[in-house]
């Protein structure tokens, strides 16, 4: 008997990830110059990095309560207003091992065996796969580079969204760095209420956006009580590596996410949890700081682009951007950009419908990089 | 053209072309130099440094924090005081201080012969100062904001998602 012989039909399901083939090309690549990094290049804020080696010379290295430090939980209570959002810390927030552990959880506590997921796409490459391992049958939502990536009604309507059981968002997006408004979100509000679904909201990005506050449709009338929304500290915190998020909803979803929780993971990483109540205290500065060195390399990279007349709708949030493949063919434009120039960039169609003819370039590199890479990509171009 | 964020931009790296500041900020090109030269010919910005790490230069060079404490009488005042200890081009910088002392001076040299003497026979000499005290640097770890450590290599996948 092997291993290989009793693979679940759920894990079979799941093909290889397309990005880990293109992390295998791009590692074989001397000197590469990568635009394909999902997540920051600065550092966790130094001030939630010693409250963390803190935590560890007291000895905080015991578990903690499943939902997370009760300080912790108040904190994000706190934080999350400028959101409008209002969360009870006492049962309506549960901290999680990133976002990422928070929306398996809510698959996995909401989606039932056969459960319609909409999922608009391009999306982050995890939906998909968390949906069907959770049982649930992913409904892809293809979005459209005219509507700049932003979900529409009339999108959810083509796709067959008004059959589905949950839906699952994530704006500021990954990978097409597309927000929505509040306009926007009060739309699809409508289609939620008006076909009775559930919404999974991933706001991991909200703190980078560039032209405008973060809107959430949890806030919107009736959305709160349908609503799970996550968010965390890798993106905004340059905390990736501290696996560490939240999920919030009304009292009897986080219980029941919490009874998966707690029998999967105990509770979230204690000393990231140190990290993250200093980040939340006293690192707003060097979030902003931040936040204002992406912008000034969003807006070059997309200037740059402009010169080069790569077409590009302007992203307004998260890290990406997510310009046209010159030709359509961003598979071959990637491969061909990393084999002649050593840049390193993702093509769109790993990331479901309508990525495809997209490439997603990251702007958490260095200005120095980031400009010898514009420069390599206007040669390959031109060439 | 907003001029913080021009500023920010400049305190974080100057050593950029006009165009690159102005796809940084979103700004016409014209519009960045004139408001750089706007900048300039107010005063608000007064020059661009490299940010050495001496360590790595061969050049001896010897740098000294001095606290200087100076009596006040009917004529003169600090500031008069001060033109007279910044114009030395041994003065890197000049502040005046609350604390203990008065003025806080950082001196540039070629030699602890060097500066040691600048202080005794041009500082101390000056009527209203009282008293000198002379640290000499003897390590820098950040300068202007930058660690001079060696940099955290970029560890992180090259492709993730």
């Amino acid at each position: 008997m092997t291993f290989g012989d009793h693979l679940s039909d759920r894990v079979k399901q799941v093909p290889p990830s397309g990005i880990r083939r293109f992390f295998e090309l791009a590692e074989e690549v001397d000197d590469v110059i990568s635009l394909g990094v999902g997540e920051p290049d600065f550092s966790a804020p130094w001030a939630a990095r010693t409250a963390a080696i803190d935590s560890l010379e007291r000895g905080k290295t015991s578990y903690t309560s499943n939902r997370g430090m009760r300080e912790l939980r108040e904190a994000i209570s706190e934080r999350v207003t400028c959101y409008g959002q209002e969360y009870d810390p006492e049962d309506e927030i549960i901290v999680t091992t990133g976002a990422s552990e928070a929306v398996d959880l809510a698959f996995r506590a909401f989606v039932g065996d056969g459960d319609v997921v909409a999922i608009p796409q391009p999306s982050y490459i995890s939906y998909t796969p968390g949906a069907v391992f959770a049982g649930g049958e992913p409904l892809p939502v293809p979005t459209r580079a005219e509507d700049e990536f932003t979900l529409t009604p009339e999108a959810l309507e083509a796709a067959g969204a008004d059959e589905a059981d949950v839906l699952v968002l994530c704006y500021p997006n990954n990978p097409t760095g597309a927000v929505m408004t509040d306009d926007e979100l009060a739309d699809v509000a409508s289609f939620v209420r008006e076909h009775d679904l559930l919404v999974l909201s991933d706001e991991i990005y909200a703190a980078l956006r560039y032209e405008d506050d973060h809107a959430s449709i949890a806030t919107h009338p009736g959305m709160r009580e349908r609503t799970i929304v996550f968010n965390g500290f890798s993106k905004a915190y340059a905390m990736t590596g501290l696996r560490l998020g939240y999920a919030m909803g009304p009292p009897e979803a986080i219980d029941a996410m919490n009874k998966v929780h707690q029998y999967a993971m105990l509770s979230a990483p204690t000393t990231a949890q140190y990290a993250a109540l200093e980040a939340l205290r006293a690192c707003d500065d060097a979030v902003e700081e931040m936040r204002r060195e992406y912008d000034r390399r969003r807006r070059f990279v997309l200037a740059r682009f402009d010169e080069m007349g790569l077409d590009c709708f302007e992203a307004k949030g998260a890290f990406y951007v997510f310009p046209e493949a010159p030709d359509g063919d961003d598979e071959a434009f990637a491969e061909g950009l990393l084999e002649e120039q050593n840049v390193a960039l993702v093509p769109g169609s790993v990331f479901g419908a309508g990525g495809e003819g997209h490439l997603r370039v990251s702007y958490a590199t260095g200005m120095r990089e980031l400009r010898e890479a514009m420069d390599r990509i206007e040669t390959y171009i031109a060439e | 053209m907003d001029k913080q964020s021009l500023l920010d931009l400049l305190r974080h790296d100057a050593r950029q072309s006009v165009d690159d500041i102005a796809r940084q900020l979103g700004a016409d090109a014209d519009a960045v130099a004139a408001a750089l030269d706007e900048l300039e010919s107010e005063g608000a910005v007064r020059g661009y440094h490299a940010v050495v790490d001496w360590r790595q230069v061969d050049d001896e060079h010897v740098r000294a924090q001095v606290e200087v404490d100076v009596e006040l009488d009917r004529e003169t005042g600090y500031d008069e005081i001060a033109r007279r200890i910044a114009r030395f081009p041994e003065v890197r910088s000049l502040r005046l201080v609350s604390g203990t002392y008065d003025f806080f001076i950082e001196v540039e040299g070629e030699s602890m012969h060097a500066v040691s003497n600048f202080v005794s026979e041009r500082i101390a000499p000056i009527p209203e100062v009282t008293k000198t005290v002379t640290h000499f640097v003897m390590d820098s770890y950040k300068e202007e904001g930058i660690e001079l450590g060696n940099g955290d290599d970029d560890d992180r996948l090259s492709v993730s998602p």
